[in-house]
């Protein structure tokens, strides 16, 4: 094989890699837009704030330790243990969904009949908040992250490819990270999961019920509430194993929030309310993203991932408003 | 007590009008068809909204259409706006075929409308609401906009006269500045009417105005309609359940039915009309 | 009771749509035109423009921007950031390549450079509606951005990849480079902030803010009404960028002085303005005063509590500043969702009756 056509084969799969790890993080923003109509901006502050928090937990530190130090003079740090990566995962589980309850009894019941527009900014109002408490909580610095998801390139793949280039080229394998693997298995896994639990069991069709129609919903018996507090509580652990990924790979820094930043055009290809559809669109959003860069970036300057998904999605959008799989709007008078 | 207007084409001018002036009231004229809808028929993906459907309104009349739910019938009315485009057929307006157009060129021709779920702006008041009907009177560009002073100032003030004569005609003066959001349902409807009023319309489309209407706030509202016909001259289609109020008031009725034309004439006719009666009108037991 | 309507009446259609119908707040208006351009000159320094009255007028006239796409136009746009850096940009060429062109002139032409750019970023609205839109301004945003980074031609071919302002004059006084006096820099830009915002309510109160009105309310209706969409989506964001951009153009030339893309212009300056029409009030042109007040304003006094008075280190009083405006956000929005300049109408409503309750 031609050494070019490999190299774009192993641009177009990093470019799959990371179009899962975009889909982990917008598939947080369709379920909670199906449940409740929220565009939830805040959606990567919740990654960012459930790895900080797991990381946390991992190095027992002691929560508010900056803050608390400044008011008391006191000089605490750490609890002085560590926990397994299972346990912290669980303690933080508990937390996201805590924090679920307080956003819907804090936030959700209050703006209940509002616009969209009002909702979408009280999310901005929330990831600021969130963010806020976070580095008062943890401390800003950027962490290390490590649940043992084995990272770096695969060994084996790099010797299975060695051999394909043609003889002569220089082709040292190809390079695709191991841990981007083990995203793209969590990520099926976990659509998988939720497609099921949202066709199959009661609590999914209640939310899908909620999602079409909120009166209606309300009319068969269903609480609002408890299908909000559920809603944002998976919201919250799909943030976390996004948080999981995206931290492993690049540590638990603020830019993980802006990652939700990158699901938008993710959304925007594939449709604000469709589960499938964050997943084809955040490989398309990859892919075409990597391509880009590879062959255009050189040419004009490089960084082109910056824009590009914007672009992309905006020009998708002129021809198809909805998205791929979202739904039609059909405007009527 | 009604009187029936006496609805008559232009060649039946005399007969008829010799019998108004019989009885003492003034006769109502038409004229030559403002519109003609031929073999119209628009669909939405598999669904077909409507049928082959034709028929013509005269200038100055009173057209009532009328049928079932999912007719048609506003879909017929978006047709004419030009918010939809019919997929078969051609519309004639004023004599000539219509090309494609954009709605807003479409309301820049003189057609104004009220819709069935109240279409107003409701972050505005009553006055600005009807205001806006104006748009297609007022073109002071940006320059003058900005400046305000000068001809922009002037150009509001004139519009806001004609606005107020349409304020006293609906006795809506006392809620002018009320933002249309707080206005209970009727008083929202009679907005509405003003906003398309306001823009002095050749053709005037009435999407069931009388709907959710007690019987005193329909009679406030046949007058209206029917002074802005005889006053103004301005010809009206009129959507509407109310079979009294259709009977009454309108020259002549086209019914729908399942996007298919039923029955198409005066209402007499149509009353008569076994189709029609079948399909919606219903016989009384006794 | 001497905040009232009763006995005022107005003769003339011209009166009834004055600005200020009642005389109390003519008055008012008045007093604060004369402390603004009398007292505040004389009372001025350093640190009161740089903190606090410099910025507040410069993001006064973003805000208006911003609120007649958002807020009277219900055009979400992300990309203010985007397009304050145009208007920089395009003060930054105008003045190294026309060192002769007075400062007024520069700054109203980035202000027309850049309606140029946003009515271009504009087209895609008339498809596209509500959050995508939003989203697709943010193109806007990153794009320009980027291209600012990128492209040499924009800073002048420097090293350093960041834009600094040359000093200017006008009227003999600096009002851009290190050595501009504090009077200076204000009153420039208060000139133009009183200039824009008359502009602003003139553009409002007439047919052009109807239309906008009425596609913010229906834009459906609206078109059916003979509203023009293409003319009056494209037109909002020509004005909305004019405003931003000669925004922009003061920030960078008079407030900053030297500027480089992603710092000044990113994606949180495009939220900070956006929170400022929030707070202060979608569609109403004193809410984007109050707005920009409150949130130059605020994080200046927290700061001024927590690491002055409280001592706090500087990166803890950062994070407290985020949660307490998160959280003010969230708060104003349950509270109040049309923003300050609402619960300032119910209050002049309630100072009608005083002191009678009802």
């Amino acid at each position: 094989m031609p050494v070019s056509l490999l190299y774009a084969l192993e641009v177009i799969l990093n470019g799959l890699m990371a179009g899962i790890m975009y889909s982990l993080v917008a598939l947080g923003f369709v379920l909670i837009f199906k449940a409740s109509g929220i565009f939830n901006y805040a959606q990567g502050v919740m990654a960012l704030f459930a790895a900080m928090s797991l990381v946390g937990f991992q190095n027992g530190q002691i929560p508010f330790a900056e803050v608390i130090n400044v008011i008391f003079n006191s000089d605490v740090h750490n609890f002085g243990w560590t926990m397994p990566s299972f346990m912290a995962i669980a303690l933080t589980v508990l937390l996201m969904i805590g924090f679920a309850f307080l956003v819907e009894r804090v936030i959700l019941r209050r703006l209940v009949n509002q616009e969209p527009i009002i909702l979408f900014m009280a999310t901005i109002g929330l990831a600021y908040f969130m963010e806020g408490v976070g580095d008062m909580m943890w401390g800003s610095d950027i962490k290390n992250l490590d649940v043992g998801i084995p990272s770096g390139g695969s060994r084996w793949l790099e010797d299975a490819t060695i051999g394909f280039a043609a003889a002569g080229e220089d082709f040292y394998g190809m390079y695709i990270d191991v841990l981007d693997v083990w995203a793209a298995v969590v990520a099926v896994l976990l659509v998988a999961s939720l497609t099921l639990f949202s066709q199959y069991t009661k609590t999914g069709r209640a939310l899908r019920a909620v999602a079409d129609d909120h009166q209606a919903a309300l009319s068969v018996g269903i609480s609002l509430r408890s299908i909000w507090v559920i809603t944002w509580a998976i919201a919250g652990i799909v943030a976390l194993v996004a948080g999981i990924m995206w931290g492993s790979k690049s540590g638990v820094q603020f830019s993980l929030s802006l990652i939700a930043l990158k699901a938008l055009p993710v959304l925007m290809l594939g449709g604000f309310t469709s589960i499938p559809g964050a997943i084809v669109g955040g490989l398309i959003i990859g892919v075409g993203e990597k391509l880009f860069e590879f062959y255009m970036g050189p040419l004009i300057g490089g960084a082109t991932e910056n824009w590009f998904a914007y672009v992309l999605a905006l020009l998708f959008l002129v021809f198809r408003p909805q998205g791929l799989f979202g739904d039609k709007i059909i405007e009527r008078v | 007590m009604s009187i029936q207007p006496v609805a008559a084409t232009a060649k039946d001018d005399k007969t008829y009008a010799a019998q108004a002036v019989a009885h003492g009231i003034e006769p109502h004229v038409v004229g030559e068809p403002v519109m003609e809808m031929k073999n119209i028929t628009l669909r939405f993906g598999g669904l077909t909204a409507i049928k082959d459907i034709s028929f013509d309104i005269r200038e100055g009349e009173l057209r009532a259409i009328i049928g079932p739910n999912g007719a048609g019938k506003s879909s017929m009315l978006n047709v004419i706006n030009g918010f939809y485009h019919p997929q078969d057929g051609e519309i004639w307006f004023r004599g000539k075929k219509r090309g494609p157009m954009k709605p807003y060129q479409i309301a820049h021709q003189g057609i104004a409308r009220t819709f069935q779920n109240i279409a107003l702006f409701k972050g505005m008041s009553t006055l600005d609401n009807i205001m806006t009907g104006r748009m297609t009177h007022m073109n002071q560009n940006m320059f003058w906009q900005s400046l305000w002073w000068g001809r922009a100032e002037r150009e509001e003030n004139e519009n806001r006269e004609k606005v107020e004569k349409i304020i006293d005609f609906l006795e809506i003066q006392a809620i002018r500045k009320t933002p249309v959001g707080r206005l209970p349902y009727g008083l929202q409807k009679r907005v509405e009417l003003g906003r398309a009023l306001a823009a002095e319309p050749k053709l005037l489309l009435l999407d069931e105005p009388m709907a959710g209407m007690n019987v005193e706030e329909k009679e406030d509202m046949c007058r209206f309609i029917l002074d802005v016909n005889d006053e103004f001259g301005t010809t009206i289609v009129l959507i509407e359940h109310d079979m009294g109020v259709v009977m009454d008031i309108a020259d002549r009725v086209v019914v729908l039915d399942y996007g298919k034309k039923i029955g198409d004439g005066t209402p007499d006719e149509v009353r008569n009309n076994q189709t029609v009666i079948d399909a919606y009108l219903g016989v009384s037991h006794d | 009771m001497f905040y009232r309507e009763a006995g005022d009446f107005k003769t003339s259609y011209s009166d009834d749509a004055q600005t200020f119908p009642i005389k109390f707040d003519r008055l008012r208006y008045y007093v604060v035109l004369a402390i603004a351009f009398g007292v505040i000159p004389l009372l001025i320094n350093d640190y009161w423009e740089k903190s606090i009255l410099v910025p507040f007028l410069i993001f006064t006239i973003a805000a208006l921007g911003l609120n007649i796409l958002t807020g009277y136009c219900g055009l979400v746009s992300l990309g203010t950031g985007g397009f304050m850096a145009v208007g920089a940009y395009s003060s930054y060429k105008l003045m190294t390549s026309f060192p002769d062109l007075n400062m007024f002139f520069v700054v109203i032409l980035s202000g027309f450079i850049t309606a140029a750019v946003g009515a271009a970023f504009g087209l895609p609205s008339l498809r596209i509606k509500g959050f995508y839109l939003a989203v697709a301004t943010l193109a806007a945003q990153f794009f320009l951005v980027w291209l600012f980074n990128k492209v040499p031609w924009f800073y002048n071919y420097s090293a350093t990849g960041q834009i600094s302002a040359p000093e200017r004059t006008v009227f003999g006084y600096a009002v851009t480079g290190p050595a501009a006096p504090p009077q200076a820099t204000y009153l420039f830009c208060l000139v133009f902030v009183f200039l824009l915002a008359w502009l602003a309510r003139n553009l409002t109160r007439g047919r052009i803010g109807r239309q906008w009105m009425a596609i913010r309310d229906m834009d459906i209706a609206a078109e059916i009404i003979g509203v023009n969409p293409l003319k009056a989506k494209l037109t909002a964001f020509a004005v909305s960028s004019f405003f931003i951009g000669i925004a922009g153009s003061l920030f960078f030339a008079v407030y900053l002085g030297a500027a480089e893309p992603t710092e000044a212009f990113g994606i949180t300056q495009s939220f900070v303005v956006l929170f400022m029409i929030i707070i202060g009030g979608l569609g109403s042109i004193f809410g984007s005063f109050v707005g920009a007040a409150f949130m130059i304003g605020m994080p200046v006094l927290l700061k001024n509590v927590l690491t002055g008075t409280l001592g706090w280190p500087t990166a803890l009083a950062t994070h407290v500043e985020l949660t307490v405006v998160g959280a003010l956000i969230i708060i104003f929005l349950i509270m109040e969702p049309h923003g300050l300049a609402q619960l300032w109408r119910f209050a002049k409503e309630k100072l009608r009756l005083w002191p009678f309750p009802y």
